[in-house]
């Protein structure tokens, strides 16, 4: 079930769900094959596998310097791999010079050609093409793609009089009139402020399903990331660490990596007492048992176990302990009220820092706790996670 | 301090006045000034040998600047692609023209062009009947060589700020390099060029030094003035003087103008 490449040191970057031959292209816009990039002693890109499926919505996300871009312009043409293979519906280009390629891209700072009009801007694509296109021709598509971002009357205007979120969606409309197999965005919301960011996002997206192109976007945002892909990829040291849709990512992470870089995330030791069928009975740092997920073919009895913030509640140690859950004494050490939810940070006997969420919806109910106090910590059965070792 | 710095502008620029001032005597006399009148200007404008002089002194001066411009361009765009000991070795070799003293480069010129005249002359003049010498063509040569290295550094000054993004853009929105030169680079640095062009003009025109070493039989303006002075100075050569100074100043204030727009554009 998963694809051919054989590469024993990166079966996390693998997708399990992929059944196609490597030559359908049907379902497969563009994909890496061990594509690695040096420059000189730095490995920028590591042995990266991955498939880009066609017209979804995919996104690279790390921190800088783990790759993603690399990633990316090596699928603009800006970079050739040093070894294997980038793919573009099924044609090796790793030698094709970045203006051959059916791809456009959305620049972080949208590099806009300033001796241009906004309309020359967008038509710019259009004008490069061989045999020429007529001009009534271009003009009407740069008309349509301007009306698509919103812009219809900005045609004439200079780029320096416009705002950053203007000069962003016009070199979208200059990358999109040129119907892209694939759309390359790197880091496209990084200039914008918050709510402005907030609001593009939901337009790109929009487009997004308008269009039926492929959108590959580059960020070091988690939360742009999980609220827009279809599927996110997340990159460290030039690797790819794992693959998969947000939720995927947010409720499975198989790495501290991941459980860590997506949402948050009390990460605790654990020692594993039995095994069933991909749960485990662990023993905490305080003794008490709790049953998490794991890998069917794990091992090892030392681990790492993840649970989210939001999957933990408090109560009072005096409150009776709901059945199937885990009660661990803590003290409050810092507490936090941001409206819809209050954050706790406790002191977990035998355990160390652990982080709780409580929504307000119970905290109005049951009441909330103050900094000092002696409370139990419930973790549900069966939410915990076991992580895999960090390669 | 600021008496002090008066006084060291007005021993700069005060002969220089003078100088203009005079051009506008009535009287005979170039060292004193006797009424006002433009006889002079008059007198130097009808002096054929004046124009025969100016002509030279143009047309040297305009395709000298061309032959830079066009190879101190070239250069300065294959300049910015490189990097390390290369980069640091040009880098230094064009500083140093620009340093090295007009006589250095006129003696050098002359000894240069005059051994190589002795090269390849016998040979040249066995083969077709003619042979070089120095003229209008040293010159050109001697000029455009010497104002290259000012308009290296002009364009890859601008170069360098140019947003490499832009040409990313262009090449990913399926331009070739050629056509990414001429769309996005060129009218991007056009201004530098332009300012580089009317820099190696005015130096050109207003050379005397180097043209007075591989200019040969041709006279141009500075060298005609030169030599008149040795006749003699004359209100009209104050006119001639006057005239050369204003054009020169025209151009390098246009020449100015045309950095701070670049630059302006840029920082959009």
């Amino acid at each position: 079930m998963l694809d051919g490449y054989a590469d024993a040191g990166n079966t996390m970057t693998q997708d399990h769900d992929m059944t196609q031959s490597p030559t359908d292209t049907r379902q497969t816009v563009a994909e890496f094959v061990g594509a690695t990039k040096r420059f000189g002693e730095v490995l920028a890109a590591d042995r990266i596998d991955l498939r880009i499926r066609r017209g979804e919505f995919l996104s690279f996300l790390g921190p800088s310097g783990c790759g993603k871009t690399t990633a990316l312009r090596m699928l603009a043409g800006f970079e050739s791999p040093t070894e294997g293979e980038v793919l573009i519906d099924g044609r090796e280009v790793g030698g094709m010079p970045a203006y051959r390629r059916p791809v456009n891209m959305v620049f972080q700072h949208y590099a806009l050609f300033p001796h241009m009009t906004v309309a020359e801007n967008v038509g710019y694509g259009l004008r490069q093409r061989r045999p020429r296109l007529p001009k009534h021709e271009i003009a009407d598509r740069v008309i349509r793609a301007l009306a698509t971002v919103r812009l219809d009357d900005f045609a004439q205007r200079r780029i320096w009089e416009l705002s950053g979120g203007q000069q962003q969606r016009v070199a979208l409309a200059r990358a999109i009139i040129n119907e892209p197999k694939i759309l390359l965005l790197d880091e496209p919301m990084a200039a914008l402020d918050a709510k402005l960011r907030g609001e593009m996002q939901r337009e790109l997206l929009d487009l997004q399903r308008s269009l039926g192109i492929t959108f590959v976007l580059v960020t070091h945002d988690q939360e742009e990331a999980l609220s827009m892909s279809d599927r996110i990829c997340i990159m460290g040291h030039g690797r790819i660490i794992q693959v998969g849709t947000p939720q995927d990512l947010y409720d499975r992470p198989r790495s501290r990596y991941v459980a860590d870089f997506v949402g948050k995330a009390n990460i605790v030791e654990g020692q594993i007492a039995a095994r069933h069928s991909g749960w485990a009975q662990a023993a905490l740092g305080n003794g008490v048992h709790v049953l998490v997920q794991d890998e069917p073919d794990d091992t090892r009895t030392h681990v790492d176990i993840a649970i989210r913030p939001e999957a933990l509640s408090l109560v009072r140690r005096s409150d009776p302990t709901p059945a199937a859950t885990a009660a661990l004494p803590a003290m409050v050490t810092h507490r936090t009220f941001l409206g819809d939810h209050t954050e706790y940070l406790l002191t977990a006997e035998g355990i160390g820092t652990l982080q709780v969420n409580a929504p307000r919806a119970a905290e109005r109910v049951a009441g909330g706790h103050d900094v000092g106090a002696y409370v139990h910590v419930l973790w549900p059965e069966q939410t915990g996670l076991v992580l895999a070792a960090d390669s | 301090m600021r008496l002090y710095a008066l006084a060291v502008y007005a021993f700069l620029y005060l002969p220089i006045g003078i100088i203009a001032l005079f051009s506008f005597s009535a009287g005979r006399s170039a060292s004193s000034m006797q009424g006002f009148s433009l006889q002079w200007y008059g007198r130097a404008l009808n002096n054929p040998f004046v124009m025969e002089a100016l002509w030279t002194s143009v047309r040297v001066a305009f395709l000298s600047a061309l032959l830079a411009t066009l190879v101190g361009t070239m250069a300065a765009l294959a300049l910015t692609g490189m990097r390390g000991r290369m980069r640091a070795t040009f880098d230094l070799l064009v500083q140093i023209a620009v340093m090295i003293p007009g006589i250095v480069i006129g003696i050098a010129t002359l000894i240069a062009l005059v051994s190589v005249f002795g090269l390849v002359n016998p040979w040249l003049e066995a083969a077709t009947g003619w042979k070089l010498s120095l003229g209008a063509g040293s010159l050109i040569g001697a000029h455009g060589l010497f104002t290259m290295s000012l308009v290296v550094l002009l364009v890859r000054g601008r170069m360098e700020t140019l947003d490499p993004a832009l040409i990313e853009a262009s090449n990913d929105l399926g331009a070739t390099p050629f056509g990414t030169f001429r769309q996005v680079t060129l009218p991007q640095i056009l201004p530098a060029i332009l300012a580089g062009f009317l820099l190696a003009f005015t130096f050109s025109f207003d050379d005397f030094i180097i043209a007075f070493f591989v200019a040969g039989a041709e006279t141009t303006l500075p060298i005609y003035v030169f030599s008149s002075i040795r006749r003699g100075v004359t209100p009209e050569i104050n006119a001639i003087g006057t005239m050369v100074m204003a054009a020169s100043l025209t151009v390098l204030i246009v020449a100015q103008l045309l950095l701070r727009r670049s630059q302006a554009q840029q920082r959009r």
